[in-house]
């Protein structure tokens, strides 16, 4: 039997070869457009386009790590941001006219209005908790597949942001002058001389700081472990004494809370709350975490990998346009880096699956088949 | 092999026998898995279970470890009863009782310090793993309790690397580290090359050489007849006879099991 020897940087360093790729696109997107690679907008615009997209997608990689999928996310976006445009935007005059309070009162200052605006906040990350916590029942306790379970729910949440909303979307008018806009999604250096450090959004420190308690939690806590035992396998999980059923319960509320994260940041960035917002991100934070190396069979996660998966996968758009090509290729690229990222960790991190593979391949040859 | 790493499960000699069944039955619907079984097993013996499919031996098992309860009977552990409403797989393991099997008792992906203690890991009180602290340990249970010395496994490999007998050997170590007084063998020989079912052998009769009971349930009549000090056969749910290995030859006890089977 063969045997690891002393393991090369690609096996002690997580998510190498991710980061590889990633250097090397990068370092290829810089030498076809300079003018857009080699300048700092196109990063301070990543910096406040990604968060949503990476705080889902490390969530995912727990979620793929059990072994599990979930498929309601962009529901969760769309559902959590729908509570939280409606507190913020209409809260503070619903409340008036509700109770029939005098626009004298405290509660028609605008103190009071800041107040009811940040109860948005916890309010959406509530709703996106509960929408994870239902999921979790539904896939552990009644054992529907969670592709199945979660599907469901998809349309149950959309639907009821639209019966809730009415189907209206909600400009966020003048919301950079709530201090919820600032200490969410402001521009902390916004004094700064230079002009790019201006830009820098403040929600990617939030992020950053999310990403790093997640990474821990995943690699040195309980909880991570169990969630990569349940998803190399339910059987051994619960031989070896974990509640598997309880773990998934906590996965999916994980992954509800951090979406409703998602949901503030993007409803707040984009000052706007639209109906199907969230839709384009299923199988872009999908892809994120597939590429970054966790595995699609369960039983191996990596958030770093995420992370760098995330960063190709949003890399891929501006490096394309810039390059000359129509936005058109954009998915056909994005679907091919995925493929080829799928194939290769088949190929090299799944040594059973491979020779399995081959045997296929030979046998079928050879016997004619 | 030295003798300090066998951690022998002494001072726990004021019991007779570590699991004793009176009149067990189990039933599922009209079918009746278990009749009648009475068995002792005693605190420093390896039990051979054997029986054709189909016979009860993973009922037996199960019902003995919590994983399901009797429809009726009795079940003492340490000649103390059993409340069988409240027994459970972890009440189990709180009695020291763990079970070995064949193909569920290592996570493949995941590396052996971590196959060690998931479930009871070493934490602070927020839950984070002390990864050294398992580590070292680890390696100590690897190169002494399980006595891989120098075949190139380290903590840090992953199970999918190892051959189906050092998997065996990992679980069998997993267990005597935990100071189980009674560790259960679900048929760890089974899909093994012959070398590898001797080391399995051989970390069977390092559970009794330290102090420790065992039961091993085995196809193999030839694998279970080298080790066990005594040979339980089931048949359709009933334990018909108890033999000594010594008394009966592996041809003899074919011959019999046959003659068991015609039998109705």
């Amino acid at each position: 039997m063969a045997r690891p020897q002393n393991p090369s940087v690609f096996q002690r360093v997580e998510a190498m070869p991710i980061i590889t790729v990633f250097v090397l696109l990068l370092v290829l997107f810089m030498y076809l457009s300079p003018e857009v690679f080699l300048r700092p907008y196109q990063y301070t615009t990543f910096l406040s386009m990604l968060p949503p997209i990476v705080l889902i997608a490390v969530g995912l990689t727990f979620i793929i790590g059990a072994g599990e999928i979930d498929l309601c996310f962009p529901a969760i976006i769309g559902f959590s941001g729908f509570v939280f445009a409606f507190i913020f935007q209409a809260g503070p005059q619903a409340l008036v006219a509700g109770l029939g309070l005098s626009a004298e009162s405290w509660w028609a200052s605008p103190g009071a209005a800041e107040l009811i605006r940040w109860t948005a906040l916890p309010a959406a990350l509530l709703a996106g908790t509960f929408c994870g916590f239902i999921n979790g029942v539904l896939v552990a306790k009644i054992g529907i597949p969670s592709f199945i379970a979660t599907l469901g729910t998809q349309f149950f949440w959309y639907g009821m942001a639209t019966v809730l909303s009415g189907g209206r979307s909600y400009a966020l008018r003048g919301a950079e002058e709530s201090s919820v806009w600032a200490v969410l999604v402001g521009r902390p250096f916004a004094s700064s001389s230079i002009d790019w450090v201006t830009q820098i959004p403040i929600q990617a420190f939030w992020t950053l700081i999310i990403v790093v308690v997640m990474w821990f939690i995943l690699n040195r806590h309980r909880f991570g472990e169990h969630a990569l035992f349940i998803g190399d396998s339910n059987a051994v999980a619960r031989v070896v004494g974990i509640d598997v059923d309880r773990e998934k319960i906590k996965l999916f509320t994980l992954m509800g809370f951090l979406a409703a994260i998602a949901a503030v940041f993007l409803t707040l960035e984009n000052k706007n709350y639209f109906g199907n917002q969230g839709q384009g991100y299923l199988l872009i934070c999908i892809a994120s975490v597939l590429i970054g190396g966790t595995s699609i069979f369960g039983g191996r996660a990596t958030i770093i990998g995420t992370v760098f998966g995330a960063f190709i996968i949003a890399m891929v758009e501006p490096g394309l346009v810039a390059a000359g090509l129509t936005g058109a290729w954009v998915n056909t690229a994005r679907g091919l880096i995925f493929l080829i990222a799928i194939v290769f960790y088949l190929y090299v991190d799944e040594p059973q699956r491979r020779s399995a593979f081959f045997t296929r391949l030979v046998g079928n040859r050879a016997f004619g088949r | 092999m030295p003798e300090s790493a066998l951690k022998p499960a002494a001072g726990r000699a004021e019991f007779e026998s570590i699991v004793r069944l009176e009149n067990v039955q189990k039933y599922f619907g009209a079918v009746q898995a278990l009749r009648d079984v009475n068995l002792r097993i005693g605190r420093n013996e390896i039990v051979g279970l054997i029986g054709d499919n189909g016979a009860g031996k993973s009922t037996l098992i199960k019902v003995m470890t919590g994983v399901m309860p009797p429809s009726s009977g009795r079940i003492f552990v340490r000649d103390r009863e059993i409340d069988l409403s409240d027994y459970s797989v972890r009440m189990a393991h709180d009695l020291s009782i763990e079970t070995v099997y064949q193909d569920r008792s290592l996570a493949d992906k995941q590396p052996l310090w971590r196959n060690f203690f998931v479930g009871r890991q070493i934490t602070n009180r927020f839950g984070f793993i002390n990864i050294k602290e398992e580590k070292r340990i680890a390696d100590q249970i690897l190169k002494g309790a399980i006595g891989f010395r120098s075949s190139g496994i380290t903590v840090d490999s992953t199970v999918a690397n190892l051959s189906g007998g050092e998997r065996q050997g990992i679980a069998i170590g997993r267990a005597m580290h935990y100071d189980a007084d009674l560790i259960i063998l679900d048929e760890p020989t089974v899909a093994l090359a012959v070398a590898e079912v001797r080391k399995v052998l051989d970390f069977v009769r390092r559970i009794k050489e330290s102090g420790r009971a065992c039961i091993y349930i085995e196809h193999n009549l030839a694998h279970v007849h080298e080790v066990a000090d005594r040979l339980v056969i089931l048949d359709r749910g009933h334990v018909v006879s108890e033999i000594k290995p010594k008394d009966m030859s592996v041809i003899e006890l074919t011959e019999y099991l046959i003659s068991i089977q015609h039998k109705t």
